[in-house]
Parts: C-alpha cells; structure tokens; sequence
C-alpha cells in the first residue's frame, strides 16, 4: 500500500527523501558486470550496506543472459573459450606431427562447444549470486532509472516496482552492440555478439561485419571450419598499431578468413532458403556485389547503455557525441555523489580489468579512507585472433606523433616458435616489437607481440613498464629457454638499421 | 660468433665422446642436442596428448582410439636438429670462424693440440681461449649402470620406443621426461632417493610431484638403485635399496632412464693441468672472477662448467657475448647473474625467478618476508574440467625494502611465457604495490 502512495507523488517522495538524510544502502551499484560487481564487493568488505540492480534487455532477436555482465556472459568468457576451442583444432593438425595417430575425419560439433561453453558460464552467473549473498550484498534483478539524485526505481521483468535510495550511487551499465540501423533488414535479420555466444545451432557460413572484435570471432569461426568472412570499412583494429594490425589479418587470410576490405553493406535480404543475402558497395572498385550467408554479425562498435536510466533526472552529464557519462579523475560524475565505471565511462578503455580496477579503488576511497586514485596508463591488453596480438604501452604512431621519429628508437624481431617446427606451421607474421626513446636512459614506451599465448608473454612485461623499464634493463634479463617470450629479452636489431630482423639460431 | 664481429681470427673446436651405449650428434652443445630442444618438443608432444583429451570438450570430434607413434616424433625431431645442427656449421662459416670437429687440449702455455675422429692430430697456438666444454650425465657406479641404462644423452634420439620406463633421480631431467614419456602413453615410474628438484622451492617442488603421482606416475621414494641386468627377455631388472632401513625391492622395466642431477664437467682430460688452470678438484668446476676468467690470465670459461653459476643455455649466452664484447669493443657489461628466470618443463610447469620461500627465510627471516599467494583455474581447463587447484602462484617480497618482490613462482600452463616478463619486472625493482597498480590483461593465467 505504501508503495502505491509514494508512486502517485514522485517528485514529492523524492524532495522528502533529499531532505530527510537517512538512505536505505551505503551504496547503490547500478550494473552488476566486471566493474558493478568489483565495486559492490569491495564496499562490502568494509562492512557497508550495499546493493545492486542487474538487468538484461534481451537483444533484438531475443537473448539474454543472467548476473555478470558482457565479459562473462557475451564477451571475455565464451570469446576466449570459443578461440581455445579453434586453436585446440590446430592442435590436432600439429598433434599428427609430433606422432600421435589420429583417423580421419575430424569435425568439430558447434552445439557440443556451445553447450559447453553456455554451462560453464551460467556457472559464473550462479558463482557471482553467491558471492553477493556470502558478502550480504542486496542483489534485485531489476532495471533502474533514476527517479532523483539520490533514489532509483527498480523495474523486474513483470512491471513490478522497488525505490530504492542511497548515499552513494555507481553507475556501471556498461554498453551494448550497435545495429547499424540504416542499412535495410541489418536489425531483422542481423545478430551480434550478444546472439552469438548463445546460438544453439552453427551460424554456418557467416559473414562479420566490423574491423576490431569481428576479427577474433571470425577468426573462431574460421579455426572451428566454418565458412567466414570480414566485411571491413577502412583500417583494422582502429586504435592499435597499424604495423601489427596488418599483420594480424594477413595471418588470418592465410589461415582461411575471407576478407572484403573496403566494403560497405547496403542492404540485407531474406532468401526463402532463409539464408541472408547482402548486397555491399565496393568504395574501392565502385561496385556493387553481393553474396549468401547462413549467418550475418554486425561487430561496428558499442553504445553506452544509458537510455534507460534517466540520467537527467539525476543531472549527471553524458557526452554528447558518444553519450557516454563523463567523469573526473575519481570516477565522479557531474553530480557529486554519483560515480560511473567501467565501458559506460567516457574516455576510459573498454576492459573487464580496468573496470574491476577502477571499482574496487572507488570503494576503498568511499569507505576505506584511501585516496588512491586509478591510473589508466600503460593499461595491457590482447586480441584473440588466431595468431594473439598482445600489446602494452604506446604504437609507434603513438610514439612518433609524441616525440618525433628521431627520438624514438624501434627494436624489432621475427622469431619463430619452437612448437611450430615441427608442426610445420607458417610463422612468417609471428614478429615482436619495442619501441623506446632513443636518449640515453631509452625507457620504454610500448611492446609489441604477435604469436602463441601472447596474453601470457605481455603480462610481466606491462610490470616493468609500470616500474619505469628501460631498454638496457630488458637486456640485463636473462630469457628463459626455449619460450617465446625470451626473444624480447634479446631484441637487439633496430628498424633504423634496415638490417634483417629475423632471429636465427639457439 | 660474437669474437668474429670483431673482426679477431676466432676456432671453434667441438666434439662429442659417444655415450657409453655408443650415440654422438652434430655441433651445437647440448641445449641443442641433447637439452633444451629436443625436450621441449617431447614436452610439446606430450601436451598434445593432453589437447587431444580436450579438444573432445570443446566440440571437436574424431576417433576414440588415438596411438602415439614415438619413431615419427622422434624423426621430425632429430630432422630438426639435424638442421640446427647445419645452421650453426653455415653461420660459423659466413662469420668466417675456423670449425673444427676435433678434441681440444691443452699440451703448454698458449698451445692446444685438436685430434679428430679419425685420431689425427693438429696443434694450433692462440692469444685467448675461451673453455665452454659443458658436462656430461653422470653414472651410478652400481652394476650394470652403463651397459643397460640410458642418459638424457640417448633418449631424445632412441631408435625404439622406451615402453615401460623406470627414471631414476628426481632432477627436473628426470621429472621432465618421466612427464613427457607418460603423457605420451607409457607406464612410466620414478624412483626418488630423497627429496624432488633439490635446490627449488619445496613447497612447489611437492606440487609438481603430487601433480604428475596424480596424473598416472608412479614414485618409489627413499630408494636408491643398487644393482641393474638382464630380466626376462626385453626387460632389465632393477634392484633397489631403501635408504631408511634394510629393505629391499625389485622391479622389471623396458627401460632404465639416469637422471640423477649430477653432471660431471668436461674439464678432467683437456690438459688443464699442462697450462695450470685451476679446478675444483671434487667437482670438476673452474672458478672464475666476475668476468669469467680463470686464475690464468688469457684463458676464459662460461657456461655449465664453471663453479657457483646456473648451468642454464641463456646464461651461457649471455656470459659468452658480454666477454667478447668486454674483449674486443671496449665495453664493460658484465654478466648479472642475479634473478636469472628459469622453467622447468614438467607436465605442470613452473617457472621461477629469484629466490624460493626457504631461502628467502633463510636469508631475511620469515617476519621480514611476506608471502602472497593464490590458487587458479585456467579458463582453458574450466570446459574440460581439468584440475581447479592445482596451479598456484606465489609472490615473496622483502617488508624491509619496501615490499620489494625478491621471489616469483608460478605453476600453470606456459609457465616460461608468463615468468618471462616478471623477470624483466625484477629486474626493474618491482615492488608489491606497483604490481598492485598493474592491470591484467583478461582473461589469461597471468594476470
């Protein structure tokens, strides 16, 4: 009954509640991904009474997802899980080189991997339900919208509707796949990331639509045998380096992904064979063509998801280009008691490891008298496309439009990896790079590697760039043999030399 | 190689004695050889096996019967180091360093005299000499030792497959190729004398051991070996001692594998003695300074025969081209010898850098050391559900040096990949908190 009396008075129940003090929660954490539930958790430690809204809108054609946001349920998780998947393909080729007899033919079931990779997510969902429980932190599987600056209203999927106020709000909805909109049958008969990791049937022969993330899902699709195609604007992987990103589709051509570079889709049709037609432009030709596919994806960027949370009732401003909500150095929004972290935060990178980060350095500022601030620098990260490009620090373009090309010095390696040998595998694009400023410390700005596990080799690498690492220092480490990773250890050609940076020998 | 740069009149003389069962191989040393290459490959096969298993998992579909064929691997293999082994004969060549594959010693100051295979002989004279001779496996000195049991020397190029194995020692050698040989199907059992990788961590030591006990081995632990023959027919009897009492075992093995962690220095015959080079008489070892010369003047040594230093490949290297350059270009780098990373390829790996939990204690006290350390689950293994507890991460830092991280140990898949960089790291004075302040890269074992 209360309820409905404070329903039909919204604007007063609001004034009364800014002016009465008193908030039901410490801590209000709106988004229970990577960077809502790091947050929530932290806070809790310091014994603070905290909660949290997750709510999935299902995608256009229908999917959703339980608690834990992108990265478990339709990003980091299967993504990596669905490249092991392909990679593990390579590994019975090789496996036949090294003596192991295995008949033909080998297929790969996509409902065996699916399934698979579907259960062990859900796990995740319950293992992230549990953990909210054991540290008493509120979970309501509801959407919220601000109804003030200190209280949002909780919508569950049936209508029903719980206020709820707090001291502090953290906003971390984080951002979902954009539709390109504009292209005729693209939301109809199109799916994205979100879509992808849940199909319960092979998408077949598929066609990506993007230059970024397209790549390691084509890339997937290619390792596990199916037929797959990226339809590419302009540049690859806008943002990193373009040396590697070249390399890393020139890798994937070889390896079988089709590439239509230059293109621009038109229109989307459906067949009655219920396969999809598109048609797309050729800027480079002037062309128009067009081909079949089982399945299209459209990979062309994310949208922060704020639509629905009535952020100017809240008065916490958003970008007006990219709509996502600007904050300081301390994650605080234009409205002081309102944070935002994580993909939703304008000008910060798009990863589970700085949202995780940034909350859990935001919950111990709150409540645990730190005052540490996160540091966005030097952040790693790695793309997982069959060959792995893992990268930390700044491109060469980056290092060249900061300090000229005078002042920087490149240092750089084609190697090629053991394990390939005998495999017999092509390890032309496996190439590492360190690009350093040439004044006499030579401290380095930014490492580059592509090839087998190049997470793993970047990892220890990123600490010593964060411990101010010089060049000469990398040389004074001695590598660990035979690994990859010891080659940056002896990186010792530069591309000023022009001389042959190939590694040869023991 | 490096000498040569320089433009200095460089020869190489290299040799290989033939093991006791009679297997030599080309030029290269024993990284090449008979070490780190071979090894890694068979470690390789080996985890193929296992990729096989989950790859089932992840969707792929084939044949439930699956063989391993040792001949094709060790073919492939040997090919491949047949064409290191032509590699190194080309570049020495394009570098214009003199080759000779002839036994080098010592017969007076300045002069060595080189016999060939075929026993003859030339002397040559030289301003410096560079000794990098290495080592070779050593032998029990129990019957039957060197007639029927085989060194890491002859198992990477075994022209049979070793079937049901017993691997005496417990030296990551041993722990390597029980790993290998038992990842690639056969029954393989090692006997321990005492403790497993004496001289690494012990709380991962014991890991490494539960792991492989866990995944099929078997150990026979506080046992020494005391008399090897002839079996039933295609079998050696092995007889056993316990070192803790009177009792005593037998057991029947296609293959008896020696791995007892000791390795004797190739520095008793080279005439050392002729140009008065100091050796540690137990143990075959030539000291040398901090920039790796011996007590006389023009004569050098690096790499596994010098006392007090790691006999890993790396450092070999690193020592061999920083004197040359000290030499010959003026510079004045010596070889850091501290917080060398190292990794041992057993079927969990572990890579390690710096000093271990014991010695840490020993050398600061366990109130000024703190230990952080944690469990995980690969990702990759979560699909095939493959063990969630037992690869384990541990970092030791010095509380008085403002949490300085003095040691780093990882068990887990590509342990060498992720030890790599935190060596780098270390060597850069990485501390906890600036460790705290880096972010992971998601989702990989090293974050």
């Amino acid at each position: 009954m209360a309820a409905l009396w404070w329903r039909r008075l919204p604007g007063l129940r609001g004034a009364v509640r800014g002016l009465s003090g008193k908030k039901e929660y410490d801590l209000l954490v709106v988004g229970g991904g990577s960077g809502g539930l790091a947050c929530a958790k932290e806070a809790a430690q310091f014994g603070r009474k905290v909660a949290v809204l997750d709510y999935v809108e299902p995608s256009p054609q229908g999917t959703k997802w339980g608690l834990g946001g992108t990265c478990v349920n339709v990003g980091c998780i299967p993504k990596k899980l669905m490249h092991q998947a392909a990679l593990l393909g390579s590994a019975v080729r090789d496996a036949q080189h090294y003596g192991w007899n295995i008949a033909q033919p080998v297929h790969h079931t996509w409902s065996v991997m699916a399934q698979a990779v579907q259960n062990y997510v859900k796990s995740l969902n319950w293992g992230h339900r549990v953990q909210l429980q054991d540290k008493k932190v509120k979970y309501f599987n509801m959407k919220g919208s601000f109804s003030d600056p200190y209280t949002v209203c909780g919508l569950t999927k049936g209508g029903k509707e719980t206020i709820v106020t707090a001291e502090n709000i953290v906003i971390a909805t984080g951002g979902r796949p954009k539709y390109p909109t504009h292209i005729a049958g693209a939301l109809e008969y199109g799916i994205t990331s979100d879509d992808l990791f849940w199909l319960k049937e092979s998408p077949g022969k598929t066609l990506v639509v993007g230059a970024s993330f397209s790549l390691e899902c084509a890339g997937f699709l290619t390792g596990i045998g199916l037929d797959a195609t990226v339809m590419m604007r302009s540049i690859a992987l806008r943002g990193f380096d373009q040396q590697m990103a070249s390399l890393v589709t020139e890798h994937m051509e070889s390896y079988g992904t089709k590439f239509l570079k230059r293109c621009l889709p038109t229109k989307v049709e459906k067949l009655e064979s219920n396969r999809l037609q598109v048609t797309w432009k050729n800027t480079e030709l002037g062309t128009e063509e067009t081909d079949s596919f089982d399945t299209v994806m459209w990979a062309v960027g994310r949208a922060p998801d704020t639509e629905t949370l009535n952020l100017e009732t809240a008065g916490v401003k958003t970008n007006s280009e990219t709509g996502k909500i600007v904050v300081d150095a301390s994650e605080a929004t234009s409205v002081p008691h309102i944070y935002a972290i994580g993909d939703i935060t304008e000008g910060r990178p798009e990863l589970t490891p700085t949202a995780i980060a940034a909350g859990r350095l935001l919950a111990r500022r709150l409540f645990g008298q730190s005052s540490e601030l996160m540091d966005y620098d030097n952040v790693p990260t790695t793309v997982f496309t069959p060959l792995e490009y893992g990268c930390v620090g700044l491109s060469e373009e980056a290092a060249v439009q900061c300090y000229g090309s005078d002042n920087i010095e490149v240092y750089h390696a084609y190697y090629k990896p053991l394990e390939f040998t005998v495999a017999e595998r092509d390890a032309t694009q496996c190439y590492m790079k360190m690009v350093c400023l040439r004044e006499s410390e030579q401290r380095i700005l930014g490492l580059h590697f592509i090839g087998p596990n190049a997470g793993e080799v970047i990892q220890g690498f990123a600490l010593g760039i964060k411990c101010g690492a010089t060049y000469p220092q990398l040389m004074k480490t001695i590598g660990i043999h035979p690994t990859c990773a010891e080659e940056v250890t002896k990186l010792h050609i530069t591309k000023r030399s022009g001389l042959d940076a190939t590694v040869t020998g023991c | 190689q490096e000498a040569a740069k320089y433009e200095k009149k460089v020869m190489v003389l290299d040799f290989v004695m033939p093991t006791p069962l009679g297997n030599s191989w080309g030029l290269g040393g024993t990284c090449v050889n008979v070490g780190c290459i071979p090894k890694k490959l068979m470690h390789q096969a080996a985890l193929l096996g296992q990729a096989l298993q989950d790859s089932r998992k992840f969707g792929w579909q084939f044949a439930e019967e699956v063989k391993h064929n040792w001949m094709t691997m060790t073919e492939s293999i040997q090919n491949y180091i047949g064409s290191l082994n032509w590699g190194y004969r080309v570049a020495l060549r394009e570098k214009k360093v003199t080759y000779e594959n002839a036994y080098g010693e010592f017969v007076g100051p300045h002069t060595i005299k080189a016999t060939n295979k075929r026993g003859v002989e030339k002397l040559y004279t030289a301003e410096r000499f560079l000794i990098a001779t290495g080592e070779r496996p050593r032998y029990l000195g129990i019957p039957g030792d060197k007639e029927y049991c085989l060194s890491s020397d002859d198992l990477f190029s075994l022209p049979y497959c070793p079937g049901k194995t017993l691997v005496i020692g417990a030296s990551y050698v041993a722990l390597e190729c029980a790993g290998f040989l038992a990842g690639l199907g056969l029954d393989v059992t090692v006997m321990v004398r005492s403790i497993l990788l004496r001289g690494f961590d012990q709380d991962i030591a014991n890991k490494i051991g539960e792991y492989m006990e866990e995944h099929g081995i078997s150990f026979i632990r506080e046992f020494v070996p005391i008399k090897i023959e002839e079996g039933t027919p295609g079998r050696l009897k092995v007889t056993a001692k316990s070192t803790k009492g009177n009792q005593i075992i037998a057991g029947e093995y296609n293959t008896v594998l020696l791995a007892i962690g000791k390795r004797d220095a190739c520095t008793r015959n080279i005439g050392l003695d002729k140009v008065g080079v100091k050796i540690n008489e137990k143990t075959g070892k030539i000291p040398v300074n901090d920039e790796e010369q011996t007590n006389v003047p023009y004569i050098y040594a690096i790499g596994d025969i010098l006392q007090d230093k790691l006999e890993l490949t790396p450092v070999a290297i690193q020592a061999g081209r920083l004197l040359v350059q000290r030499l010959y270009a003026g510079a004045t780098r010596k070889c850091d010898y501290v917080n060398v990373p190292t990794t041992v390829f057993t079927p969990l790996e572990y890579g390690a850098c710096g000093y271990s939990e014991e010695a840490a204690v020993e050398k600061f006290g366990e109130e000024n050391i703190e230990v952080y350390h944690s469990h995980f689950w690969p990702l990759e293994w979560t699909v095939p559900s493959r063990d969630n507890n037992k690869c384990y991460a541990k970092i030791i830092c010095n509380i008085q040096d403002n949490e300085r991280v003095i040691g780093f140990h990882v068990l887990g898949p590509n342990a060498g990949e992720v030890t790599q960089g935190f060596a780098a790291a270390m060597k850069c004075g990485l501390t906890k908190e600036q460790l705290d302040s880096t972010i992971g890269i998601h989702p990989v074992c090293a974050e």
